[in-house]
């Protein structure tokens, strides 16, 4: 994962990520159009597939919506990292395969537009910009698979598949 | 242990469990609703065939509902479909209400459950001693298959509250002021237990109100030891027969804080953050647009009485909307029955149907640019009821009707001493 840090404030909630209004719908492609869209109308013009999504405290709090994650992972965004992630979201975000790391060091020194590189396994944040490199806790083995699995529904599916 | 760990110890298969460890629960009650057709097509992804126990599943229309949108009828009827092809015996459809006040009217909350739902306001039920917390689409399809969910045992966090509320605030103001003094990321991933003398004094629809907004401080979960008046709640609606776990005096607590109800004052969250929490004294004056009661926060019939209360006799200005949601189908009969609903319509409210409302800003009184409202509801996120240009403020029902009577943000105690 690499790609280019686009900033957001503490407290961005699920509403500001896809707004209610878009819910009616649960295609990933529809959703991602609207993504971020009541806190940055721009963010879809300006990220680029790979990018990167840095914030404070508690992303992604409010409403339990799924399509939050779903919305920012078909944005084409590789990664979130936070300071802290409210728990709906972060468990959303791991069952449908988003990559997020809490890293309140690298949250908070990362600017916007520095470049960052990600190495999950080592739970490794690497600012490509400034030369930083911030180290987290990883996953627990079982989220890990269930992210490079590209979410719980195919880590179901392929568990299934391995029994029979 | 705490009793919130006894209970996900006992829904473990375990005898003991301790915060941070991450245990798989056996799930009493799972909760979807019509926002979440994506659980039913999580669930076929899955390879899912029959949920695990029909009767432990419910179904709750209350967000789209009525359906605002062709598509939202067509979600309905693809839920109720699936609802008769699994023999799910719990459809609470478009007339019933939101799903946080229909399923303990329903009798299906009791203390000692694992309760789980597509709704981040499900820490609602820690007001009936259940362990409740919200969940989304792909969790909950999990659920359906196999029965159970992995969590985290979180850290409990005791809230002692002591005092009596002072005329013209409520339980409301109470929970505006935890988040004035604990914000919005207060409590993340941890769980919230209120006790002392004022949640005694609490009626049960006072407690809900508590427990509801704890997870706007990031809350997992809430819990209320069960007693007396919980169990007349509970006997009331025919529930006699469940554990109730009791705190180990020698458990630790992450933290522990004290707040005195007595001092609490009429209180709003300013937008955009629920948190940006100030004396309903500062705004005083500003012009409203709209003034909104209703949902799984503010939409009960002690809350609709409070409202009643204050505009009884009176009219709301022209050009002031003042919309009304009951919580459920429940509330609006009782309501009709005490006379509070005709007197809030002959103040100029709008009634709506039982449900969600306008809260999450799909139908039902939405905001256009610029404008303001005032709400009994729990979020002023930007864009939360329409516009993102639209300003919301949060508060009481009672400081809500008594902005609409004024059609500017008003402190209920003016509007309250007039009337007396």
């Amino acid at each position: 994962m690499r790609g280019k840090a686009w900033k957001f404030r503490d407290d961005v909630n699920t509403d500001e990520i896809i707004p209610a209004r878009y819910l009616n719908t649960s295609d990933p492609k529809e959703l991602a159009r609207h993504c971020m869209e009541d806190i940055d109308p721009q963010f879809m013009e300006k990220m680029s597939p790979g990018d990167i999504i840095v914030a404070g405290k508690n992303f992604g709090c409010g409403s339990s919506r799924e399509h939050a994650p779903v919305a920012i992972k078909a944005a084409g965004v590789s990664c979130v990292i936070a300071e802290s992630f409210a728990r709906i979201f972060y468990r959303n975000a791991v069952n449908i395969g988003l990559p997020i790391m809490e890293a309140k060091e690298g949250a908070s020194k990362i600017r916007e537009g520095d470049i960052i590189r990600v190495e999950p396994e080592e739970g490794k944040i690497i600012n490509e910009t400034t030369g930083e490199e911030y180290q987290v806790a990883p996953f627990p083995p079982f989220m890990q698979a269930i992210i490079a699995q590209g979410g719980l529904i195919n880590y179901v599916r392929a568990r299934v598949g391995e029994s029979r | 242990m705490h009793a919130i760990e006894k209970i996900l110890a006992r829904a473990a298969g375990k005898d003991r469990v301790r915060a941070g460890e991450i245990v798989t629960a056996a799930v009493d009650l799972a909760e979807i609703n019509d926002l979440y057709l994506q659980v039913i097509q999580s669930f076929e992804a899955m390879g899912g065939k029959g949920v695990w126990d029909p009767d432990k599943v419910v179904f709750v229309f209350d967000h789209y509902s009525p359906p605002p949108t062709p598509k939202a009828a067509d979600n309905h009827r693809v839920m109720r479909e699936f609802v008769a092809k699994e023999g799910i015996p719990h459809l609470f459809d478009i007339d019933a209400g939101v799903c946080h006040q229909v399923m303990p009217e329903g009798g299906l909350v009791r203390p000692g459950m694992v309760l789980v739902a597509t709704d981040s306001h499900t820490t609602t039920h820690g007001a009936f001693g259940a362990f409740a917390t919200g969940v989304g689409a792909t969790d909950l399809a999990v659920v359906l298959i196999r029965g159970t969910l992995w969590f985290v045992v979180p850290e409990v966090v005791k809230i002692e509250l002591t005092g009596r509320l002072p005329q013209g605030t409520t339980a409301k103001d109470v929970v505006l002021g935890l988040l004035q003094r604990f914000k919005a990321d207060g409590f993340v991933y941890k769980a919230v237990e209120y006790a002392g003398p004022a949640v005694t004094d609490f009626s049960i629809a006072e407690r809900m109100v508590i427990c509801n907004m704890a997870v706007e401080m990031g809350a997992k979960t809430t819990y209320i030891q069960p007693d007396d008046k919980l169990r007349e709640y509970l006997a009331a609606r025919g529930i006699e027969d469940y554990p109730i776990d009791t705190t180990d005096p020698d458990y630790e607590y992450a933290e522990v804080h004290q707040f005195d109800v007595g001092q609490v004052e009429p209180l709003l969250a300013a937008p955009h953050s629920v948190d940006n929490v100030h004396p309903v004294g500062d705004y005083a004056g500003t012009a409203i647009d709209q003034a909104f009661i209703g949902t799984c926060t503010g939409g009960r019939l002690e809350d609709l009485e409070m409202a009643a209360k204050v505009l009884r006799g009176r009219r709301i200005p022209p050009g002031v909307r003042l919309v009304i949601t009951p919580a459920s189908k429940e509330v609006f009969l009782k309501a009709m029955a005490t006379g509070c609903i005709k007197d809030l319509v002959e103040a100029g409210a709008t009634v709506t149907s039982p449900g969600c409302g306008p809260c999450l800003g799909i139908h039902q009184g939405m905001l256009g640019p610029g404008e303001v409202c005032i709400t009994a509801s729990s979020r002023n996120f930007p864009g939360r009821m329409g516009s993102p240009q639209a300003e919301i403020y949060v508060a009481s029902p009672l400081t809500v009707a008594a902005s609409a009577l004024r059609g500017r943000i008003t402190d209920p105690r003016e509007v309250l001493e007039e009337g007396s």
